[in-house]
């Protein structure tokens, strides 16, 4: 034994528990999961060649570019919209809190698709002409048909980020919630203002508990807008739809489809990793360094030592 | 600096204070010693406009507190003014409510900044200058989570100190610390009081408001029970409830 310096003490270097019932039911798994793509591949139905065919084909980029654009687009202004709504819901105006509350309850109440439908076809034929003009004079600053202003991308948008914005109003209503009344209290106490307390104080902490949920949320609206699919809006599904109703090769193209999906939520995924880091700032837990990181567990999972 | 006349508040059927008379000099610092649920604690927040008072009338150097008086008629003040009042007032919490998304720094700067308009360059060195003041010059980067106890409350001191207030209250801002740190930020508090600020102090630290407060205030059930020197009423208090808080306490 080597020379140790007083009162240090021996490392413990114990053997870890096996768990051998993990390593039973994990094998199985891979089992089933092994046969399942087997027989999959061997019925002839998914094509490799077609899928690669058709994976980086012109059209399909082309849906894919309108579906970032659609996803990002809609989840941004439903990200607003749901800051100003749940800030209002919380006023002490008693119309602006029952305002929110209404635009909530209806908005989270109502299917999106029939949402995406009813900007796209009702409110054309409802109301024929938009006009955005001064009030009491003659001045016209913007003057359209409904069923030209109406895209399918402009219903797209309007019908995901309304509905975005309802669900992300209880979510920025949660986060506000969550942050300690004394901090209100302290900013208060040193002359800030309800408007800036609420952006230099309340918001930011709030961050913390709203970014999880709105990273769900965004993947949730990459997949959701291929619902616009229904409105003729050409995005990632209508381009594959488009190919498969010429030439009949239906699971290759949903295949293609869903690869590109997996590709936008993984990135999106890896992207709320990170935000979610940023926003520990501060937090005593920030500092748990591998340990909270993907590869940390999986290190561990696997029984190796963890870097600390 | 404060007088306060006949202050009543009422939280529902709750009354906290029933009529709580008080004057405060300037350049004294005046101690509030009482049970929990004597309404102290609600009297200090009244003072800020933390709590609107339910009757009564008081005022922070000469101005109503939360209200404008023209004439016999009195008017309610808006957000932004009472916030103007509230910034030449100190304040110190029981759990010091750093903001934990700054650092320490940031949170000495971020009221001067944004509510006064110094330039940041300005605030960060009067912050720096604060934070040395209070004894924390090497931890000025570190946020509130790596910061103990008694350094987040001298850390809380020196962001009320920022805004140079006329005033500062300190609501028990020792008794959420463990009790090796309380003297940390007695002492810092002790140099405040040598330097002439106007202190009012709700505390449970008797050795304290002997030692360096000029006006004892003992209260009991929402009203002020009796005051005096503290020297006068820890030795020779007056009323028989005063007496009975001494007590159990000294």
């Amino acid at each position: 034994m080597a020379a140790r310096a007083p009162g240090e003490a021996d490392a413990i270097r114990a053997i870890p528990v096996r768990h051998w019932g993990r390593w039973v039911s994990g094998a199985a798994v891979l089992v089933v999961v092994a046969w399942v793509a087997w027989s999959a591949a061997r019925s002839g139905f998914i094509d490799g060649q077609q899928v690669r065919r058709y994976q980086f084909s012109p059209l399909i980029l082309k849906g894919l570019r309108a579906t970032v654009v659609l996803a990002v687009a809609a989840q941004a202004a439903g990200i607003v919209l749901g800051v100003v709504f749940a800030v209002l819901r919380q006023s002490k105006n008693v119309v602006a809190s029952w305002v929110a509350a209404f635009y909530i309850w209806f908005f989270r109440g109502t299917p999106v698709l029939v949402q995406l439908f009813f900007w796209y076809n009702g409110v054309p034929s409802v109301w024929k002409r938009i006009v955005i003009a001064v009030p009491f004079t003659h001045l016209t600053l913007y003057s359209a048909r409904t069923v030209d202003f109406m895209t399918p991308f402009m219903a797209a948008f309007l019908g995901l980020a309304l509905n975005e914005g309802a669900y992300m109003a209880e979510i920025v209503r949660a986060g506000i919630l969550s942050v300690d009344e004394g901090q209100v209290e302290a900013a208060h106490a040193l002359g800030m203002t309800p408007m800036l307390t609420m952006r230099r104080i309340v918001l930011p902490q709030a961050m913390r508990v709203i970014v999880p949920p709105t990273g769900n949320e965004f993947i949730s609206m990459l997949k959701t807008t291929s619902l616009a699919e229904a409105i003729t809006y050409g995005e990632l599904l209508r381009r594959a739809s488009d190919i498969y109703s010429s030439t009949l090769n239906v699971v290759p193209l949903l295949v293609v489809a869903s690869i590109w999906y997996l590709v936008l939520t993984t990135v999106a995924g890896t992207g709320q990793y990170f935000l979610e880091r940023r926003f520990a700032r501060g937090r005593a837990r920030s500092g748990d360094g591998d340990l909270g990181s993907p590869w940390g567990r999986i290190r561990r999972a696997v029984g190796g030592r963890p870097r600390v | 600096m404060v007088r306060a006349e006949r202050v009543h508040k009422r939280f529902g059927r709750v009354e906290a204070l029933r009529g709580v008379d008080l004057t405060v000099q300037p350049r004294e610092v005046t101690v509030i010693i009482g049970p929990s649920g004597s309404g102290k604690s609600t009297f200090l927040r009244c003072i800020n406009h933390l709590e609107q008072i339910s009757a009564g009338r008081l005022w922070v150097d000469g101005e109503l507190v939360g209200y404008r008086q023209d004439g016999d008629r009195i008017y309610e003040l808006r957000e932004r003014e009472v916030a103007r009042r509230r910034a030449a007032i100190g304040m110190v919490f029981q759990r010091f409510n750093l903001f934990p998304h700054m650092t320490a720094l940031e949170n000495v700067t971020e009221a001067p900044v944004r509510v006064k308009g110094v330039p940041p360059g300005a605030a960060g060195a009067a912050a720096r200058r604060l934070l040395d003041r209070v004894g924390l010059a090497n931890k000025v980067d570190c946020y509130p989570a790596e910061l103990s106890g008694g350094q987040q409350q001298r850390v809380a001191i020196a962001r009320a100190l920022a805004m140079e207030p006329k005033l500062m209250l300190f609501d028990e801002p020792t008794s959420a610390l463990d009790p090796e740190l309380v003297g940390e930020v007695l002492e810092v508090m002790r140099g405040l009081a040598a330097d002439g600020m106007t202190m009012i102090v709700v505390t449970h630290e008797m050795g304290f408001a002997r030692e360096v407060g000029h006006h004892l205030v003992f209260m009991d059930d929402g009203v002020v029970v009796e005051e005096g020197p503290p020297r006068t009423v820890f030795a020779e208090p007056r009323e028989a409830r005063t007496r009975a808080f001494l007590s159990k306490v000294l």
